[in-house]
């Protein structure tokens, strides 16, 4: 098993439909060639650093996934090129650091501890208000 | 006898001593840098976005690579610019 994690951006110009649908697209692409998708991170609308195809803002979404074959990853690619709602991607492969560090992240482990502390009684929070 | 708490000096006497310098990364058990994080990518590049060289970051060669490669894919991303003035 390989470890893969691709981030792209997706042209903000498009409804909020739309986009989510760009990325439901992506995932369902991964999942049907076999690989197991391990998380789905929606980083939301950000500003970019510089300007690309002159939009200066863009919707990241962060998808990690574990697969056998490296042709899931040549098909994930020609796709991503060949779709104009993708501003730009980038895969990298994982290796056994980069899995931990993203199931660190995800527990809320990563980064300043009373931040994360703070968002992890934030999030119990919510869960009992939705509970209740 | 003055003890050394009473003696004044003209100019602060720890400038000049040279802090030895450390690779953060071994030292704190970091592995994984990531791309995605840009405030801490700032500390690695200069106020052009230029990343900084060994000498002035103290890494070891091993994580100053993965920084650097770090740096360049969050460039490709539209994380951290590829020139700039006022980074910082």
């Amino acid at each position: 098993m390989r470890n893969y994690e691709v981030t792209f951006i997706v042209d903000p110009v498009l409804s909020g439909e739309e986009i989510k649908s760009t990325a439901q697209t992506y995932e369902n692409q991964i999942s049907q060639s076999g690989a197991k998708i391990v998380h789905v991170e929606e980083m939301g609308l950000r500003q970019l650093a510089y300007p690309i195809k002159k939009r200066h803002s863009g919707v990241y979404f962060c998808i990690e996934f574990a697969g056998e074959t490296v042709s899931i990853i040549d098909a994930l690619e020609l796709a991503m090129r060949r779709d104009e709602r993708i501003m730009r991607f980038l895969v990298i492969s994982l290796d056994k650091y980069g899995v931990q560090y993203n199931q660190d992240k995800r527990d809320g482990k990563v980064g300043n501890r009373k931040k994360a502390a703070d968002a992890a009684a934030a999030a119990q929070k919510e869960e009992e208000e939705k509970e209740g | 006898m003055a003890s050394r708490d009473d003696i004044k000096f003209l100019s602060n006497p720890k400038i000049g001593q040279n802090r030895s310098k450390y690779c953060r990364f071994r030292k704190f058990g970091i592995k994984h840098i990531d791309y995605k994080d840009a405030e801490f990518l700032k500390q690695f590049v200069n106020e052009q976005g230029k990343i900084l060289p060994r000498r002035i970051t103290g890494n070891s060669l091993k994580y100053q690579r993965k920084v650097s490669t770090a740096v360049k894919r969050a460039r490709h991303l539209a994380i951290l610019p590829y020139v700039t003035d006022l980074l910082k």
